[in-house]
């Protein structure tokens, strides 16, 4: 069941103003599975998943050269609107940043904003459900979402995430902020998530890329000795059993083994 | 209903690019509408800075001169020439002594709130009520000094200075305090585990660790004092007469020169005003700059 | 300041060390026994100092003013009838002038203010914000009495005085703006207040604006959403109070304010319904007719500075409950 990739990333180059970020990344992201994006701490983990819906545009003298090709169109492209790029691209972050609304405001805001035309009480339930948080919240969805466990939070993002209908879901180490039970719940999530959707995830914790992913992409960073910049390039990419137990590259080797972190 | 019906603004899919999917004209013109709205407010906001710095510099310079500087108020207000220097020196002995009285007490008074009330109930009610006070409108401040002390001893330099002793010493005070919380408690340790007494980690250790912050704020606190009008009005008086008594019979300030000169219908007497407003302008922009820049290279420093 | 060593101390253990000090040997003698308590005191009188000073001024005024007060009762505050040599003193007129020119201040530099601080803390680089924070905090340090003096000789001619002609024309029907119309008016010190209560407003809620972290705006754009919906769903909610808070003490700056007001006011002892018809402030009156007073009249004057500080302690005191309960969340 080989589908045509969601995104094929081509030769992506990513600068902060004449500061290079990420060297030639080429890497395509297939539908409906959970890809990681592992690697060592300061390696452009971060930096690449924003380049998937455009959210380091928002970072000031940030300059992207090369393709994201999103269903075969690059969301660079000029006359692509990044607001529309954003509505089919959800996002979850390191920590859960709800807005200081109610329960059933943060999930339909996105709805709302972007014209939603339907029953939007069935949406939210229906949101609220798939991120597992229905029965916890039902009756007080008109509390404020502030009042939530971290743990509650960062399901009411993700619920707030998919309330648009987006057809990806980017994680960038949505659990690290989370203790160990309410993490093992999101992980859980997101393995019945990816029925219905695709998911990359940034993840510092190699223990949770082995466990959860399907596809995994090891980040390494790159120095010049010379001027001592720093950028981050694509090692590896593959099935994630085999880029855990037998690695092609050595740099692998050494980062799944623990030899550096 | 499909995927792209309940998604008016489009939605990518076969035949559905990403170019043709649009955020809604609504949003959109909202946007942009709240954008140019936002930029207004701020280009009129720094075109009336402008506007008033231009003005003054423009208007004050065409008076402004050695003349001025040097002489006082001629006795009628409708020769040319002349300046403010009976202003001038006002204002410079009213604020010298208001702050060699406020800015004691005000140190003193931030030393109490933070190593010896620390929480408790008067070091709070101290807090609440300097508050208060630096909310005071300052002709309130001068129409106290009028009925407490002016009545009794008459208009002069003196009362002036209380007025603005009063006005100075809650800011003092509360700015004192900022900076008194910011001395890192290794300091303190290490002062009394010389041995030192609580007193002298005070007067030796901490305050003048604190010193470029606390200056600052004094400074700031004299800028403020030397802009001060209303309540000089009813406390020094105002006068022509060039004199540096302290005691005994009123005494012009440059803001309150400043002041007659607005109301003044003669073009001699408005012109002197702006020269006034110039030199009184330059006067508070150099103690700010001062002030901010003392702080910035005490940062430096560390 | 060390303590004195017991001079019948044991000899030295052999080996050398110091003798160690007989029993009492640990007490400050001299100077450094009263000095800690007496500091101490001095501090605390100092801060204590605040305390009475405000209270004497409270006492002191309100008692000068009692007399007016009492002759005159309510109608003092409830009165229009402002003439000191029968004995009148009615002033509703300075009360109403107050609250009328600090109403069209506020109403004009709230929305400036928050546009400004939202320009600077949204849309700004680095650097245009600092240079912007410069300009800000340069028209803060712009003392009244220059305000006064470019308000009449400037801002009058160029601005208030056509501005109020236009109002009065084409929307004199309105009562507000009846003319005959006049820049020296409630409009005008309204506008010159508005200007100077600006920076206040603008730096406060920078500050709050400032607050929220970006990770909170970023969700908001990973959905998709424009700038101003950003704004409007992450940033203004949590500011709420913060706003507020700076609007209020902004006000309280503006009631109290003096020599501007006094100078653009037009100095008209009436309550008009119309803004661009002359008025009086209450601090704008003292300042004006303080000199010329004596007996009776001062004491009502006082009376009118007794009834300002209230108002004015009152809006400061709940704009700082306001921005305290705001700083705890």
């Amino acid at each position: 069941m080989n589908e045509s990739p969601v995104f094929s990333v081509r030769d992506l180059n990513m600068h902060y103003s004449s500061n290079l970020a990420l060297k030639d990344i080429s890497m395509d992201i297939r539908p409906k599975r959970i890809t990681a994006i592992i690697g060592p701490s300061g390696c452009g983990k971060s930096t690449l998943i924003r380049c998937f819906n455009r959210m380091n545009e928002l970072i000031p003298a940030a300059r992207v050269s090369g393709q994201v090709l999103y269903h075969g169109e690059d969301i660079y492209a000029p006359g692509v609107d990044p607001v529309v790029v954003r509505r089919h691209i959800g996002m979850v972050f390191q920590r859960p940043n709800p807005f200081p609304k109610s329960i059933y405001d943060n999930v339909a805001f996105g709805a709302k904003i972007n014209g939603y035309k339907e029953d939007m009480d069935e949406l939210v339930e229906r949101s609220l459900r798939r991120a597992a948080l229905w029965d916890e919240v039902k009756s007080k969805l008109k509390k404020s979402a502030l009042d939530l466990s971290g743990g509650q939070q960062q399901r009411l993002c993700i619920a707030r995430a998919i309330a648009v209908e987006p057809d990806v879901i980017l994680m960038d180490e949505p659990a690290s902020a989370l203790d160990p039970i309410a993490t093992v719940r999101i992980e859980d999530l997101m393995q019945e998530l990816k029925q219905d959707y695709s998911i990359i995830i940034v993840t510092h914790n190699m223990q949770q890329a082995a466990r959860v992913s399907d596809e995994t992409a090891f980040l390494y960073t790159e120095v010049d000795e010379a001027t001592s910049a720093r950028w981050g390039i694509l090692v590896e990419f593959g099935e994630t059993g085999q880029i855990f137990t037998k690695p092609h590259d050595k740099r692998t080797e050494d980062y799944v083994s623990g030899r550096f972190g | 209903m499909s995927v792209v019906d309940r998604w008016p603004e489009g939605r990518v899919g076969p035949g559905v690019s990403l170019h043709d999917c649009r955020p809604a004209r609504r949003r959109v013109w909202r946007n942009r509408r709240n954008t140019v709205l936002i930029v207004l407010a701020t280009l009129f906001v720094l075109i009336t800075v402008g506007m008033i710095l231009v003005y003054i510099v423009l208007k004050g310079i065409q008076t402004m001169n050695w003349e001025f500087l040097t002489s006082s108020q001629p006795f009628s207000l409708r020769r040319s020439g002349g300046g403010f220097l009976n202003g001038l020196i006002g204002t410079a002995i009213m604020v010298g002594v208001a702050a060699v009285v406020s800015v004691p007490l005000g140190i003193l008074g931030a030393v109490y709130l933070v190593e010896y009330g620390k929480g408790n109930w008067l070091a709070k009610l101290i807090r609440f009520f300097a508050d208060v006070m630096t909310g005071v409108p300052s002709i309130f401040v001068g129409l106290f000094v009028y009925t407490a002390m002016v009545v009794n001893f008459g208009f002069s330099a003196l009362m002036g200075a209380v007025a603005l002793a009063i006005i100075m010493m809650p800011i003092v005070l509360r700015s004192t305090e900022e900076m008194l919380k910011l001395v890192p408690s290794e300091l303190k340790d290490a002062s009394y585990g010389l041995g030192a007494a609580k007193w002298q980690t005070v007067t030796k250790v901490i305050i003048p660790s604190a010193a470029p912050g606390i200056t600052t704020g004094v400074m700031l606190a004299i800028a403020r004092a030397a802009g001060e009008t209303a309540p000089l009005l009813l406390t020094a008086l105002g006068s022509i007469q060039l004199t540096a008594k302290l005691w005994g019979e009123p005494i012009q300030a440059l803001s309150l020169a400043i002041f007659d000169g607005a109301r003044n219908p003669f073009a001699a007497g408005q012109a002197r005003a702006w020269a006034g407003a110039l030199e009184l302008i330059i006067i508070i922009l150099v103690l700010t700059v001062l002030a901010r820049v003392i702080t910035s290279r005490s940062r430096l420093s560390r | 300041m060390q303590s004195a060593v017991n001079s019948s101390a044991p000899a030295p253990p052999v080996g050398g060390g110091r003798p160690s000090p007989g029993p009492g040997a640990w007490r400050r003698t001299g100077v450094g026994r009263w000095a800690d308590p007496l500091f101490a005191i001095l501090a605390a009188l100092c801060g204590v100092l605040v305390l009475l000073v405000l209270a004497y001024m409270v006492i002191s005024t309100t008692g000068t003013a009692l007399p007016v007060f009492r002759s005159q009762g309510i109608s003092f505050v409830t009165s229009t009838d402002w003439d000191p040599n029968q004995g009148q003193f009615g002033a509703l007129a300075f009360i109403y002038g107050t609250i009328v020119t600090s109403a069209i201040a506020l109403i004009i530099a709230v929305p400036l203010s928050i546009g400004v601080a939202l320009f600077s803390t949204e849309y700004a680089p680095k650097r245009v914000r600092g240079l912007l924070t410069y300009a800000v905090d340069l028209l803060a340090a712009v003392p009244s009495v220059i305000y006064g003096l470019w308000g009449v000789f400037v801002l009058l001619p160029l601005f208030l005085q056509p501005v109020a002609d236009f109002l009065a024309k084409y929307l004199g029907w309105i009562p507000i703006f009846k003319g005959p119309a006049s820049g020296l008016s409630y409009f005008g010190a309204g506008i010159i207040l508005a200007i100077m209560i600006t920076p206040i407003i603008t730096a406060l809620t920078r500050e709050v604006l400032a607050t929220v972290p970006t990770a909170d705006r970023h969700a908001a754009f990973a959905l998709g959403a424009t700038r101003w919906e950003m704004i409007r769903a992450a940033v203004l909610p949590r500011s709420r109070a913060g706003i507020v808070g700076a609007t209020m003490l902004g006000l309280g700056r503006a009631l109290g304010e003096t020599i501007a007001v006094a100078l653009l006011v037009g100095s008209v002892a009436k309550v008009d319904a119309s803004v661009v018809r002359p008025g009086y402030s209450m601090a704008a009156v003292i300042a004006n007719t303080f000199s010329e007073a004596t007996g009776e009249h001062i004491r009502a004057l006082v009376g009118i500075g007794v009834v300002l500080f209230v108002m004015t302690v009152i809006i400061n005191m709940a704009a700082r409950a306001i921005v305290w309960r705001f700083n705890r969340i």
